[in-house]
Formats: C-alpha cells, sequence, structure tokens
C-alpha cells in the first residue's frame, strides 16, 4: 500500500511538471497574442518587426505575464551629447514623442535621436547612449544569479573542507571541474591556473545569459548573448589576454615564422589578420548562433499570427519546443566552444615550443 | 545591418561589468572553489596511496605470516623428525643396552652355574675321594690283617723298583 502510494505520488509529481511545461510553452504565444491584440486588427502581421524588437535592445523592459496587462519597468537613459551627461528614466520616452531635456530627444525604431524644434530628427548632432537598457539590465541579472549561485557553492567549500559537495555545490563542481580538466588543462597545459578565473567566468557569464534568454517569460527572454555588442566586448577582452600572454615564441610565429623569406610579404600580414580573425570567429560564431536561435524559434510563433488562425499553433509548439530542446543544447555548446577555442588560443598563445602547427 | 552595428553603450557597459565580474567572481568564488576541489584532490589522492600502500603492506604481512607459518610447519617436521629419530635411537640404545644386559647377566649366570658346577664336582670328588680312601682304608686294613701279605707286597713292589 506504501508503495502504491509513492508510486502514485511519483507519477502526479510528474504530471505536475509535465503541465507546468506545456503552460510555460503556451505562454509566449498567449504574450505575444496579448502584445498582438492591442495592435491594429487590419494591417497585414509583419513578423519581422515583432523579432526584431525581441532580438534587439530596447530603453525600457516590456514584461508580458499571461492574465496580467502587459506593463514596461522603467530603465535609467544615460545620454552623452555636446551639452554634457543627461540621465531620465525611460518612461518619459515614447515613440514620436519628444522628450525635452536639455536636448529635445525622439526615439526612433528604439534609438535615441536629438530632435530640432520642428520634432525632426537632427542628424547633425551625435548622441552618445549610456543607458542602462534591458540587455544591461539582463546582464546584470545573469551577473547577480551567478554570484548568488557561486557565493553559495563558494561558501559551502569553506563550510564543508575536505568533504563531499552537496546540494547545489555538487551540482556546479562538476561544470567547474570540465571547465578545469576537458578545456583549460588540455589546450592550455601547465599554465592553466592563471587563466581559469577567465575562463569560469566566461563559460557560467555565457551558458546563464544563454538559459536565461531562452526562458520566455519576464525574468529572461532577452537576446543578450546574441548581441554583437556583448559577444564583441568578450572576444574583445579575450583578443587582449591572447595577446599579453604570447610569448616570444607566438610573436616569433608570427612576424618570423620559417619559411622562405619571399613568403613573408604574405605570411606577416596574414598572421596579423589572424590576430584578429580569431577572436572575431569567437564574436560572430557566439552572435550567429544565439540570435539564429532566437529568429527561428520567433518565426517559428509568428507562424500563428501569419496564418491568424489557432489551429497551426499546435505544430507552431510543437516545432518551438524541438527548436527550444535544441537552443537548451546550443546554449551549453556555444559557451563550451567560446570557452574551448579562448583556452586553445591562449595555449597557443603561452606554447614553449611553437612546432609547425597552426591556428584551426 | 542594424543587428551587426554593435552598440557604444552596450560594449561599454558589458566590458566594464565583466571585468568586474570576472574580478569580483575571480577573488571570492574561482579562487577559494578551485584551491577546495584541488586540496581535496590532493588529499583523495593522499588517501588512495595511503590504502594502496596499507593494501601493499597488508599483503607483505600476509606473505610474512605465511612464510613464518611455512617455516615453523617445517620446523616442526624437522623437530618431529628428530624427536622420531632420537625416540627410535634411544629406543635402539635401550633394547642393545637390555641385550647386553642380558647377555652379560646369562653370561654371569653362566660362569657362576658352571663355577657352583666347578665346586659341586669338587666337592663330590673330595666326597668320593674321601669315600673312597675310606673304602680303600677299608680294604687296605682287611687286606693287610695278615703280615705275609704285607711282605709279599713288599717284595713285589720292590722288584718293580728298578735302581
Amino acid at each position: 500500500m506504501e508503495k502504491r502510494l509513492i508510486l502514485n505520488s511519483k507519477i502526479l509529481k510528474l504530471s505536475r511538471i509535465c503541465a507546468l511545461f506545456i503552460a510555460l510553452w503556451a505562454i509566449p504565444v498567449m504574450a505575444f497574442s496579448q502584445g498582438k491584440a492591442a495592435q491594429d486588427g487590419n494591417k497585414p502581421y509583419d513578423p519581422k518587426d515583432a523579432i526584431f524588437e525581441h532580438i534587439g535592445d530596447a530603453h525600457s523592459w516590456h514584461v508580458s505575464i499571461p492574465l496580467v496587462k502587459p506593463f514596461a519597468i522603467p530603465l535609467p537613459v544615460i545620454l552623452y551629447t555636446d551639452k554634457g551627461i543627461e540621465i531620465f528614466s525611460s518612461s518619459n520616452l515614447h515613440e514620436d514623442e519628444v522628450y525635452h531635456g536639455k536636448n529635445d530627444y525622439v526615439l526612433v525604431k528604439n534609438k535615441i535621436k536629438i530632435a530640432d524644434e520642428t520634432g525632426n530628427v537632427d542628424a547633425t548632432k551625435k548622441v552618445y547612449d549610456f543607458s542602462i537598457t534591458r540587455n544591461v539590465a539582463s546582464m546584470w541579472l545573469g551577473m547577480i544569479i551567478l554570484f548568488i549561485i557561486f557565493g553559495s557553492v563558494s561558501s559551502s567549500y569553506k563550510k564543508r573542507v575536505g568533504k563531499a559537495p552537496k546540494g547545489l555545490q555538487s551540482f556546479m563542481e562538476p561544470l567547474v571541474v570540465f571547465v578545469r580538466d576537458d578545456v583549460a588543462i588540455p589546450n592550455i597545459g601547465v599554465k592553466h591556473s592563471k587563466y581559469m578565473a577567465l575562463l569560469l567566468t566566461l563559460f557560467f557569464f555565457i551558458l546563464i545569459n544563454n538559459l536565461l534568454g531562452l526562458i520566455p517569460i519576464f525574468p529572461g527572454g532577452f537576446n543578450l548573448t546574441g548581441n554583437i555588442a556583448v559577444t564583441l566586448s568578450l572576444s574583445f577582452i579575450v583578443l587582449l589576454v591572447i595577446n599579453f600572454s604570447g610569448n616570444k615564441y607566438y610573436w616569433k610565429h608570427i612576424f618570423t615564422p620559417e619559411i622562405p623569406l619571399w613568403l613573408y610579404i604574405i605570411m606577416v600580414p596574414v598572421e596579423l589578420i589572424g590576430i584578429i580573425s580569431k577572436p572575431f570567429a569567437l564574436m560572430i560564431r557566439l552572435f550567429a548562433n544565439i540570435t539564429a536561435g532566437h529568429i527561428i524559434v520567433l518565426s517559428l510563433i509568428s507562424l500563428i499570427f501569419i496564418f491568424n488562425s489557432l489551429a497551426v499553433s499546435p505544430a507552431s509548439v510543437v516545432f518551438v519546443v524541438f527548436m527550444d530542446t535544441i537552443e537548451l543544447l546550443v546554449a551549453f555548446l556555444q559557451a563550451y566552444i567560446f570557452t574551448m577555442l579562448t583556452a586553445l588560443f591562449i595555449g597557443m598563445a603561452v606554447q614553449e615550443h611553437h612546432g609547425e602547427q597552426h591556428e584551426i | 545591418m542594424e543587428l551587426v552595428t554593435p552598440e557604444i553603450g552596450l560594449v561599454f557597459w558589458t566590458t566594464i561589468s565583466f571585468l568586474i565580474f570576472l574580478f569580483i567572481l575571480g577573488k571570492f568564488a574561482w579562487k577559494p572553489i578551485l584551491g577546495a576541489i584541488n586540496e581535496r584532490e590532493i588529499s583523495i589522492e593522499n588517501a588512495l596511496m595511503k590504502a594502496e600502500a596499507a593494501k601493499e603492506e597488508m599483503a607483505r604481512l600476509t606473505s610474512e605470516n605465511e612464510s613464518l607459518l611455512r617455516d615453523a610447519r617445517a620446523e616442526r617436521d624437522i623437530i618431529l623428525q628428530e624427536a622420531r629419530k632420537l625416540k627410535d635411537k634411544i629406543v635402539g640404545e635401550a633394547k642393545e643396552a637390555a641385550q647386553e644386559e642380558g647377555a652379560k647377566m646369562i653370561e654371569k649366570a653362566r660362569l657362576e652355574i658352571n663355577m657352583q658346577k666347578a665346586l659341586a664336582i669338587a666337592d663330590v670328588k673330595n666326597q668320593v675321594a674321601s669315600l673312597s680312601l675310606e673304602i680303600a682304608e677299608k680294604v687296605l686294613r682287611k687286606q693287610f690283617e695278615d703280615a705275609s701279605k704285607q711282605d709279599a707286597l713288599v717284595t713285589e713292589l720292590l722288584k718293580e723298583v728298578k735302581l
């Protein structure tokens, strides 16, 4: 009897989890439809705007939760213009409406521009936008989550010295050990400990933002790691780390490779381009993978609105579930690849005896 | 095109945030975590090595015990064999001694017997001699009761004596 009870409870739990998942997959559709319902029904639906609005950045964080009226969390707008720094809330900004600060500002396609007296965009005046946008806010959210996770994990390491890991600690430890044993050590070798902090931070930063990006509702649903600015910053840091840790063999390989002298005209520029192209490939790879995933998922959802029929939704949802599963894999895979290639490039830069091997 | 144009704001914030994030995590998370993992790995390795050493020691002790036992058994066998030999020797010697003693005693007895026999014979001889003498005396006395006979004998004896 007891055993049956346990069995039943397990089934109950399983069915609850299933229900939760079904509800989760249904949420983006519902949220999406709520947003669309507000729009003019006569206009033919254009998925491009919706998709690009999602994968791009925004000055306020639009929140769509089922059964709740969609609202926007205002975020600080920080602008640097010829009249100095200006800070105001994004709730003051609306499409096609002029905000009067030190300058007059208008929001055109999510970009802040300076307007002249008539309310038109004044292209002659430049504005540098350092706003805390949705992506910045979500990045900080991801960082806070990682701080909480690793704060607790590192405190449990301090508390449980020499003991087996437990709870969250035992969940994170294999990932940390994976980065160390399968990413850092095989690629960098004995000097890996100096780069462990960078590799682990990169891995978990990309991973958490990839995963949060997959969550369709509020705290997630952004496209941070699929934003070229973010991948550019990450790969620029990687570029600096690679070249600052490059030893004499690395530089010798670039400037005086062991080839006939006349080939130098070709090889030295190629190697110099290689310095840039390696991190550049990292930047493009992460950006393209994550953005593509988001675009596919959103396009599949958009099918419902393109056909303007609820009958399409089962097919859409099935495909979205499929894509989300793949995206889950991609989230891990891209974090792994970015970290792995960073480790590989660092390894090539710090290698003591440079043989005839070339970059992949 | 807008998609692949990095915005300066996001670049700025990402770089700043990531560097701070890297610094804080590096100091407060990765360092203690990796340190603890390394330490634990070293201690586990040490423990394994110690266990291996203990196992070897154990095996060594066992084999030593076995060899000791074997030696002891061999020694016991040798001792037993020796004891058996000794016993056989002692028994043999005892037998020999007994035989010798017996032979000696028999010899002694024989000698005694011979002696007694000789004594007895001597005694008998004496008695026979004395008896014979008595008889001879009596015979002679009877014979030589008459003087003529005595003279005859003397004469005869004298004849026999050749000078």
